[in-house]
């Protein structure tokens, strides 16, 4: 969820009131936003505010404040108007490889002041940040555009041979040396999101004056000051509706400014499919049964005119006949793709907490799966037993569930994470036990004897599911004291199985490499090895760093359900 | 017993008497150790025996059950308790002063045996504190009794023919000594002598009066109180002030101390000796002994009390034991475009080993709807309008939330013939690259409740959200709408904390978007309502843990597991 920093007195003025911050608090919790932190900086107090991943539109002071303002019925939406393109941009074939997707309008005649300056610099930063995610999907140039000349084109070109005095550096460059020089800068992050290709993406004026590498960095040509006039935008992407969806936002957010309010001037791509001007500002219609609407939300005591107030208050104008609402979605609501979002408006405008509670009306009888049934049952006999239930991490390392435990190849059934921040998520356990054994080396001022057990899910490798993974359900039992106390563990076996009403079982002495010599053995169910037990191995709790005697059981719970 | 005999009698014997050290061996070594005969040196048994015991009686007492010349009763192996009802069996009246200095016994280890069987339950003795005023001598008075008071040597240090007074006044406390003297006539002055005041005998026969009354005090004979008067203003004697007590045979008086029992035994029932025994008291402010015991852990106690909440509502239980999903199930099921920030490898495990699920996996007519689903819309919705891969939807990963089965369990209902409406839920754990901090860990456990009917509404999520948490005791609910890519309406459940005195979130809610249930088959009437919240947030409140670490993994003080209450949630 992306958080917004406003300054308290800016907000409250276009607001037209002053809050308590109680009161400011019950206004964004009805609205859907949440006041996380409120700071004080250099005596100006600002306020964090969450935004919903989804409304582009609330991600600057201008937005969040005009939405507030339509909600809380002060102003009406405004219109926007889109003046005929005066600029044009050609995209070249050659980037469809890198980014193959450029849009662009321009805002003429528009009044910078400090303030508004910042806004605007910080409304990119976070369209960069969400939507753009990281500038991969989408990047946003600005330009001032008196300062250079279209037709613009956008094109991919060999990285040597791109060279300008990038944005806020005192020399030229060629591309190479740019991304030698950012590496070190708050722009390393973006640099991989083009540097294998190629060709880079560039865009050019029609005197070969660079305004941007996107999505890296800008010109210092072209860099947007106070004194700014007419501002050229250009939003290049990988998705061509985000891009879009980008620009729109932009515009609507700040055509505000412009001496001709609400209005921006388009601008024509040309594209070798055909050419299209942009930004759209479109806005779609959709006619739905104002009944129908509410009957989601279970509200009953709405009329159309009022399903329609409401929608109105949610930054959607609409209008009623009858019981047809005509729903008007305008650029800054490309979050609703479907007439549930217009739905959830109405009850959001409505109030939550002033739907009335039902119950369903459904008879059903619940039912538990059986082996977390079993399990449970099989947790409180060990808790009756005198045992301690432990619960431990599904993630663990690969020397966890291998060389540290004497068995190098249990890695090859184990389930690999390909991005692990840190070895301790290198793979999914395949056995329950050094989760256990690592409760045991942390615990070392317990009183003596530990006896401790898990049930849960290990994972391992397996044809039977779609993933090629499955989960089994184990029980591990662990006694460690200053004796081994393989009888005990032995007898939890026989108490376990007596408890699963399990007479046919067996133990056969094996060699497994876990356990110390001549102290290990397979659990068998009818010839079958369901587990294990035995004194460990004096290597193996070397390796956990335990200094005392261990015996250990470990069985597959899932062949008792 | 001649040394020979001897010999031979301790050639088979460690000791005189028995197996044990006794009387009978201190006795004879007491008697043979002056002067150790020369016939017995030579007696190698003899000589080992005396070496032994020589060792032995440095530090050890003999064994009183094997004594023998302890046939005569002896006071001193007598625990001074007994001692004393023994005593009192014989008498009326015990005086602790006198019962101590008559066995030449310390005063205080008197009154010590005194007020230990005054608390003996059963009233053994009576005993009254008493207190009386005796007259101690001095230093002064002490060096009185030795040399005589002042004024006796001075009147014998005057000589028949009388002394110079000036000669005379240099003996020690001459001064005290002659007014003294003067006072009682036994000495006169002659100040017009020749030479010089001279002092002569005037008495002829003097007896030390104060040495007498000294001694007269300090055997305790009666003084006259003019006397002591006299004597208290020279400083001879001072006053001292001792306890004592008088003890007297009480109630339940009986000369065999029972110990009062600690506890009630088998012993006890068998020969009904309970019903004369008495019993110590019980230290109620005491702790009991630590048991030993068996615990689940408290998450875990959490976790089946959730069960049983939804179990009680209705719900069934879905197969989770599921910790590999796929992108499909996870993430396109659900309506989730790829390019989704939740899909990128900075919050999602992904998996290199298996790293896919086979293509053929998937329903196929269900994956043709998903795919067109979020490339162009369709059922009432725009889509995304982008290029929607098949292998996005293959890679494997650790699924997200469990949202991943209540997808394939919609999916599973929405084929049966004639559909029915369902209650399900589920426990179990999730994972997330996220930052690990105090409240993040890589895997925690989600908790979800899914219902799915016809005609549901937002009314109804409410209703049950509400009865929920009801079970959970958080009566004060109120909900904010919030974003969820696969959830429209989605609420944020908050509720009154009343320690914290605010609004907390405690769950995410929302109706599942018709672009997911549509494309699974699910009649359009259909709505499923859903619910999530996760299982550490609320036991780290209800056990008041701050740091995860300290409830979940390998670094667990498992005292935190010993020690937690039972749980009962709607008790929070």
């Amino acid at each position: 969820m992306p958080t917004i920093t406003v300054d308290q007195k800016t907000l409250f003025e276009r607001l037209g009131r002053s809050y308590s911050q109680e009161e400011f608090e019950d206004e964004c919790f009805d609205f859907g936003i949440e006041l996380d932190d409120v700071v004080v900086e250099n005596e100006e107090t600002k306020y964090k505010i969450d935004i919903p991943a989804n409304r582009y539109d609330l991600l600057c002071v201008e937005g969040l404040s005009r939405a507030l303002n339509v909600f809380r019925s002060k102003v009406k939406v405004p219109g926007f108007i889109v003046n005929e393109s005066i600029e044009k941009m050609v995209i070249d074939e050659s980037v469809q490889n890198v980014r193959p997707y450029c849009v662009a309008a321009v805002l003429r005649n528009f009044k910078f002041t400090e303030e508004n300056y910042n806004s605007f610099i910080l409304l990119q930063d976070k369209l960069h940040q969400n939507i753009g995610r990281e500038r991969s999907l989408v990047s946003i140039g600005t330009h001032d555009l008196d300062t250079i000349k279209g037709p613009f084109t956008y094109k991919a070109l060999p990285p040597k041979s791109i060279k300008f005095q990038p944005l806020n550096q005192d020399s030229v460059m060629d591309a190479p040396e740019m991304f030698d020089k950012f590496r070190q800068t708050y722009l390393k992050p973006y640099l991989q999101i083009i540097e294998s290709a190629p060709l880079y993406p560039v865009i050019t004026d029609s005197n070969g004056i660079v305004l941007s590498l996107p999505p890296i960095i800008n010109g210092d040509h072209s860099k947007i000051t106070l004194n700014t006039k007419n501002i050229f935008i250009e939003v290049t992407a990988k998705d061509h509706k985000k891009a879009r969806i980008v620009l729109d936002t932009i515009c609507a957010m700040f055509s505000e400014y412009c001496s001709d309010k609400f209005s921006c001037e388009s601008v024509e791509i040309e594209t070798k499919e055909g050419n299209f001007v942009t930004p759209k500002m479109e806005i779609r219609t959709e006619i739905c049964s104002a009944k129908e609407m509410c009957l989601k939300s279970g509200i009953t005591d709405l009329t159309p005119d009022q399903v329609a107030d409401l929608l109105s208050r949610m930054y959607l104008p609409s209008t009623c006949d009858g019981d047809k609402v005509s729903v008007n979605i305008g650029p800054t609501r490309h979050d609703v793709l479907h007439q549930c979002d217009i739905e959830e408006d109405i009850a959001i405008a409505y109030g939550y907490n002033n739907i009335s509670k039902e119950i369903p009306g459904i008879y059903t009888i619940g039912t538990e799966q059986e082996i977390n049934k079993l399990s449970n049952s099989v947790r409180e006999e060990l808790a009756q037993a005198g045992f301690t239930e432990v619960l431990t991490f599904s993630l663990c390392s690969k020397d966890d569930i291998s060389s540290s435990l004497r068995i190098p190849k249990a890695v090859e059934n184990a389930v690999h994470i390909a991005n692990p921040k840190t070895f301790e998520f290198q793979v999914v356990r395949t056995q329950l036990l050094p989760g256990i054994l690592k409760t045991v080396s942390s615990n070392r001022k317990m009183p003596l004897p530990l006896k401790l057990f898990e049930v849960n899910d290990i994972v391992i490798k397996s044809k039977d599911e779609d993933t090629g993974c499955k989960n089994f359900r184990n029980i591990c039992v662990l006694y460690c004291g200053k004796t081994s106390g393989f009888e005990v563990v032995h007898g939890v076996l026989d108490k376990l199985m007596v408890a699963l009403n399990e007479k046919n079982y067996s133990i056969r002495q094996s060699s497994d490499p876990m356990f110390f010599s001549g102290r290990g053995a397979d659990v068998l169910l009818a010839d079958k090895s369901i587990g294990h037990m035995g004194i460990l191995h004096p290597e193996v709790l070397a390796n956990f760093d335990i200094t005392l005697p261990c015996s250990v059981l470990e069985l597959n719970l899932e062949h008792f359900v | 017993m001649n040394p020979d005999e001897l010999d031979n009698f301790l050639s088979l014997r460690s000791y005189i008497n028995g197996f044990s050290y006794s009387y009978a061996d201190l006795a004879l070594f007491n008697k043979i150790k002056e002067g150790f005969p020369d016939n017995c040196r030579n007696k190698r048994n003899i000589s080992r025996w005396f070496g032994h015991i020589k060792v032995l009686s440095t530090n050890n007492k003999p064994k009183l059950s094997t004594c023998l010349i302890s046939s005569k009763s002896d006071d001193t192996d007598m625990s001074l308790d007994q001692l004393i009802l023994n005593k009192l069996a014989d008498c009326k009246e015990i005086d602790s002063l006198h019962f101590a200095s008559e066995r030449n016994l310390d005063h205080q280890k008197v009154v010590g045996a005194i007020k230990s069987l005054v608390a003996l339950p059963g009233n053994y003795v009576e005993v009254n504190q008493q207190q009386t005023s005796n007259w101690d001598l001095t230093d002064e008075g002490k060096l009185f009794m030795c040399n005589g008071s002042y004024e006796y040597i001075l009147y014998n240090s005057i000589p028949k023919d009388g002394i110079l007074q000036k000669e005379l006044m240099k003996i020690a406390n001459a001064k005290i000594g002659f007014s003294k003297a003067m006072t009682l006539g036994w000495i006169k002055i002659d100040k017009s002598h020749e030479n010089g005041p001279t002092v002569f005998r005037k008495a002829e026969n003097v007896s030390d009066v104060v040495k007498d009354l000294l001694t007269a005090i300090q055997d305790k004979k009666s003084v006259s109180d003019k006397q002591i008067q006299d004597l208290k203003k020279r400083k001879l004697i001072s006053p001292i002030i001792s306890k004592f007590y008088l003890v007297s045979k009480g109630q339940g008086f009986k000369t065999t101390i029972e110990k009062p029992e600690a506890d009630l035994t088998f012993e006890m029932l068998q020969d009904n000796s309970w019903k004369e025994k008495t019993f110590k008291e019980y230290n109620f402010s005491a702790k009991g002994s630590p048991i030993a015991s068996g615990y689940l852990h408290p998450l875990m106690k959490v976790k089946s009390e959730f069960r049983r909440i939804f179990l009680d509502m209705g719900f069934s239980e879905m197969p989770t034991s599921r910790f590999v999903e796929n992108g499909f199930w996870n993430f396109d099921a659900l309506f989730q475009p790829q390019q989704h920030p939740a899909r990128d490898a900075h919050d999602t495990f992904f998996i290199s080993d298996p790293e896919m699920t086979c293509s053929t996996q998937f329903p196929e007519d269900y994956l043709t709807r998903v795919k067109e689903t979020h490339e162009e819309g369709g059922y009432g919705s725009t889509g995304y309008n982008y290029d929607w891969k098949i292998s996005e939807a293959q890679k494997n990963i650790l699924r997200t939330h469990t949202t991943a089965v209540s997808a394939k369990m919609l999916y599973l209902l929405a084929q049966e013939k004639e559909f029915k409406p369902a209650k399900m839920f589920s426990v179990d754990r999730v994972f997330r690259n996220e930052t690990l901090d105090a409240t993040h860990l890589a895997e925690f456990h989600q908790i979800e409740g899914v219902v799915a009917d016809k005609n549901l509404t937002l009314g109804h999520l409410i209703g049950v959200l509400s009865a929920f948490f009801k079970k959970l005791g958080l009566e004060k609910l109120k909900f904010k709408p919030a974003y969820n890519p696969y959830t429209e309406p989605s609420m944020e459940i908050f509720s009154y904390h009343p320690g914290l005195k605010k609004w907390v979130e405690i769950g995410n809610s929302g109706m599942f978007r018709p672009e997911m249930l549509l494309p699974m088959g699910i009649p359009k009437d259909v709505n499923v309502i859903a619910w999530g919240l996760s299982l550490e947030r609320p036991t780290m409140i209800k056990y008041g843990i701050n740091n995860i670490r300290e409830l979940i993994g390998p670094k667990v003080n498992l005292n935190m597991i010993y020690e937690n209450p039972i749980c009962r949630l709607h008790k929070m």
